[in-house]
């Protein structure tokens, strides 16, 4: 119930305010600029995630295209790169192919989350295809249907669901992206919340655009709830044999030219933007120190923020497992939605209530901890559960009736067999943290940096080399939480861990 | 001298009854099986001997000490009773050594000789340094009853320890099971719905339905002389025929024939049945002298198992009944074939009471 407080925060703000103040705060030209600038990004973005990630998907699961193992690690590994740091490392490079015209705006925008986004699309559909059975197509085709037929008929449907969910997941992206709008320069409701509170800190308009933005990320949250429940139907109980491989033909050569454009644009541009300003070493003297500080900074939040998440995640996380029912479902459930928050949005109403209600609190690591709490519990949550499914009761009932008191054996067996999942899961809340912007932006102690803060800093006063090791450092972190994900979608190779606690799509929901 | 003593223990989940006045009581070295189909409360009453679960109603005393009441309840690891889950439930965090000296008390100096003991006693010896995941099936429910006995328990409880292992594996594992248990000299429970497994490894059968215990009896006893219709019909195949006669003895009339009951010292109360097993049914192609009271009847089915073949065939009045015979040069059985069927004998009497209704017949 803790993560919903923020999202149970606005609805009384506005409330208080009244309807009709609401109202005439929305209904303005502003916002209707607003919505329409979010609709479109969201609407040519999505589109282009799908073209994208399902076409990509499709080339490394089910065709004889060239190199098509490293292919199918290299299509996921755009996860690695926070949004703002792709945007940070795009219009630092602009320069180089024209030396006027400036990286930013919508189409720009378009392009970066395109490219960053799309592995929200790529990885399930991928895992998707990998584990449709290819004992179904077999059947089709000795039914006599051809080998499109078979692919329209047949393996679309099985996969169709996984496209849904993938696209909606990259909606909820695009809606509550903060960093790439800002740094790129497009107004979305996002961009203009923080605008609005930092620069005037005007309440009202603030708190009456982030409902606008809490109802449409409900809408979508509902919408992907639909296809998750749809999609439950298809899953396949038995191990798929294989799949079978499509061959291109002449056509393999193009596959693989199209997807290594692709690796070069969303890995080579900020890879060569980075070593450029890493190398251009201006404005270099105290940097590192800078860095040093700033490291300490985002390791002193980070890790308040891990272990509060993790303090809150135990309970849930037993809870769910030991006792699957409505209460833990739904508690499991309001835990992701209000992981599906903006980041802007459960930042804006802890500053406000810290400001009113958590007064003592209010400029401390512990509020920017608890912002951290609401957004990151699912990941928390999950690698609870996961690991208390590892302790299943019949073994502390077996440790209980060989003579040993419940005390015993929990400490030697339920704590060993238990303890490494949830350090794994304390480990991916810190690094995800570690890259967190907009709620580390709004809340953090005065005279705090962290990573994210100085890259953005850096940046919006267009000192890209000050901003490289930043972004450097970033990348590398993300690097790992983005690594667990791709090893357990199953898509590079190897069956994925079997009965995982949660599937591939709550997995990318929670990945930031 | 009584090793365990249950008396009218009763269970509710809610309000739902899951064990109704079941009484059981086991001499020391004893191995019982409680043989049910699955929903019938085998399982409850089991974790509520080994303390998973509190009893609303009854006792149960262990090795003369009473463990459970209504409101008083010994907890697990005071009890004294290991168990063996269905799916092994191993430590996956120690190797099969470390396993099995888990309940052991620690320091305690032949350690290492009970572990190695146990391990050869279900014949994994030498496997001690082995992590459960590298081990098959069997030899993981293998580890689970060497686990189980290293404390010389006065109890061993098994929950369905075989049956989640394929056909071949499971009688082998049966007849290691039971020796170990054997040559430990533990007193056993084991919990099945796999009536050949009760029937082949237990001492003492005890029969459960609906929460209640139907019939306890060696296995012979509750074969060949089930409590009633329903125990004729969970415990084996068999043909119930309902019986007109006014007592026991004698000889009584039946679609197959004429029928002799079985002399035991069961009142008549009630409706009685008579329980023709398979095997009591002799099958002839044309009338015999030894078979010359034969009753016509038309082959229906034909079910070969190799060492026996069960026929199915139905009479001119439409009764259908089955024939068990062993395998041999003359069983030469078609569908549509007339035949003549004698049941060879005496039957058992029981009360009808309810009946289960089973596809006949069931493959072993």
């Amino acid at each position: 119930m803790v993560a919903l407080v923020p999202l149970f925060y606005i609805l009384l703000r506005t409330g208080q305010n009244g309807v009709g103040e609401w109202w005439e705060l929305v209904t303005t030209a502003r916002t209707a600029r607003l919505a329409g600038t979010s609709f479109a990004l969201a609407v040519v973005v999505t589109a282009g995630c799908l073209l994208l990630g399902v076409g990509s998907a499709y080339l490394v699961t089910r065709t004889d295209v060239p190199f098509r193992r490293a292919f199918a690690v290299l299509a996921a590994l755009p996860l690695a790169v926070p949004s703002y740091v792709a945007a940070y490392t795009w219009v630092s490079v602009a320069d180089l192919w024209s030396s006027t015209a400036r990286f930013e705006g919508f189409w720009p925008a378009v392009a970066v989350l395109v490219l960053y986004t799309y592995p929200y699309v790529y990885l399930p559909v991928a895992a998707a295809f990998a584990g449709a059975d290819a004992a179904q197509e077999e059947v089709a085709r000795s039914l006599g249907r051809g080998t499109w037929r078979t692919l329209a008929t047949v393996t679309l449907p099985q996969v169709r669901p996984a496209i849904a969910g993938g696209g909606l997941l990259a909606i909820l992206y695009i809606l509550s992206d903060f960093g790439a709008v800002s740094i790129l320069r497009v107004d979305t409701f996002t961009r203009a919340i923080f605008t609005a509170f930092s620069a005037g800190f005007d309440r009202a308009t603030a708190l009456s655009l982030s409902t606008v933005l809490v109802l449409l990320t409900v809408l979508v949250l509902l919408l992907e709830g639909r296809t998750r429940r749809r999609g439950a139907r298809y899953e396949s109980g038995g191990a798929s044999h294989g799949t079978n491989v499509v061959g291109l033909g002449r056509g393999r050569w193009w596959a693989a030219g199209g997807l290594a454009g692709v690796a070069v644009l969303a890995l080579g541009v900020p890879a060569l933007s980075m070593v450029r300003w890493m190398t251009a070493g201006t404005s270099r003297a105290d940097s590192w120190g800078q860095v040093l500080g700033a490291a300490a900074g985002s390791l002193t939040v980070s890790l308040a923020g891990a272990l509060l998440t993790m303090v809150l995640a135990l309970p849930i996380g037993i809870l769910a497992a030991r006792h699957p029912g409505r209460l833990s479902a739904l508690t499991e459930r309001a835990a992701y939605v209000a992981h599906s928050l903006p980041g802007v949005v459960v930042g804006l109403s802890l500053v406000f209530l810290g400001v009113t209600v958590l007064l003592p609190l209010y400029q401390t690591t512990w509020l920017l901890a608890f912002a951290y709490a609401t957004l990151f519990l699912p990941l928390g949550v999950a690698a609870v559960s996961g690991a208390a499914a590892q302790a299943p009761p019949a073994h502390e009932e077996v440790g209980t009736s060989l003579g040993r008191s419940p005390a015993q054996v929990f400490r030697t067996v339920t704590l060993p067999l238990t303890l490494p999942g949830i350090g794994a899961g304390a480990a991916l809340v810190f690094l995800t943290c570690m890259k967190e912007l907009p709620a580390t932006l709004m809340l953090r102690p005065t005279g705090l940096d962290t990573l994210a803060t100085e890259l953005w800093q850096a940046t919006s006063y267009q000192r890209y080399a000050e901003a490289a090791p930043y972004a450097f450092l970033l990348v590398l972190l993300a690097a790992v939480p983005t690594w667990a994900l791709v090893r357990r979608s199953g898509v590079v190779g190897g069956a994925p861990p079997a009965k995982q606690a949660r599937t591939l799509k709550e997995e990318l929901l929670t990945h930031d | 001298m009584t090793d365990v003593e249950i008396s009218h223990v009763g269970k509710f989940f809610g309000t739902v009854r899951a064990l109704s006045g079941v009484d059981l009581s086991m001499r020391s070295g004893e191995f019982l099986a409680v043989l049910g189909p699955s929903g019938c409360g085998k399982t409850t009453l089991l974790r509520c001997v080994a303390g998973f679960e509190q009893i609303d109603e009854g006792r149960i005393a262990l090795g003369g000490r009473l463990v459970a009441l209504p409101g008083v309840h010994v907890p697990p690891h005071r009890r004294h009773v290991a168990v063996v889950p269905q799916e092994g439930a191993l430590f996956p965090h120690l190797d099969v050594a470390g396993n099995v000296a888990y309940g052991l008390r620690r320091g305690r100096r032949d350690r290492a000789a009970r572990v190695e003991q146990c391990l050869e006693l279900v014949g994994l010896g030498g496997y001690g340094r082995r992590m459960p995941h590298e081990l098959s099936g069997g030899q993981r429910q293998r580890v689970a009853v060497a686990r189980a006995l290293a404390p010389r328990p006065p109890l061993v409880l098994l929950d369905e320890p075989f049956s989640a292992l394929d056909a071949a594996l499971r009688s082998e594992l049966r007849r290691d099971v039971r020796r170990a248990l054997r040559e430990d000299g533990a007193t056993a429970i084991l919990v099945t719905h796999d009536q050949a497994e009760a029937l082949s490894m237990a001492d003492r059968v005890a029969v459960m339905n609906g929460g209640r215990i139907r019939q306890v009896g060696t296995p012979a006893e509750v074969y060949r002389h089930p409590a009633d219709a329903w125990v004729a019909g969970f415990v084996g195949e068999a043909v119930i025929v309902p019986l007109d006669g006014e007592g026991p003895g004698g000889r009584h009339a039946s679609p197959l024939g004429p029928l002799t009951l079985r002399d035991d010292d069961r009142p008549w109360d009630g409706p009685m049945a008579a329980v023709i097993r398979p095997e009591q049914v002799l099958m002839t192609h044309r009338r015999t002298p030894q078979a010359g009271r034969g009753v016509p009847a038309v082959v229906r089915r034909v079910d070969y198992h190799g060492h026996d073949t069960l026929v199915a065939f139905e009479l001119a009045d439409g009764t259908e009944a089955m024939s068990r015979m062993v395998d041999g040069p003359l069983v030469d059985y078609r569908p549509g074939d007339r035949v003549f069927v004698l049941v060879d004998g005496a039957v058992a009497a029981v009360p009808v009471g309810e009946t289960v209704t089973r596809p006949v017949p069931s493959p072993r």
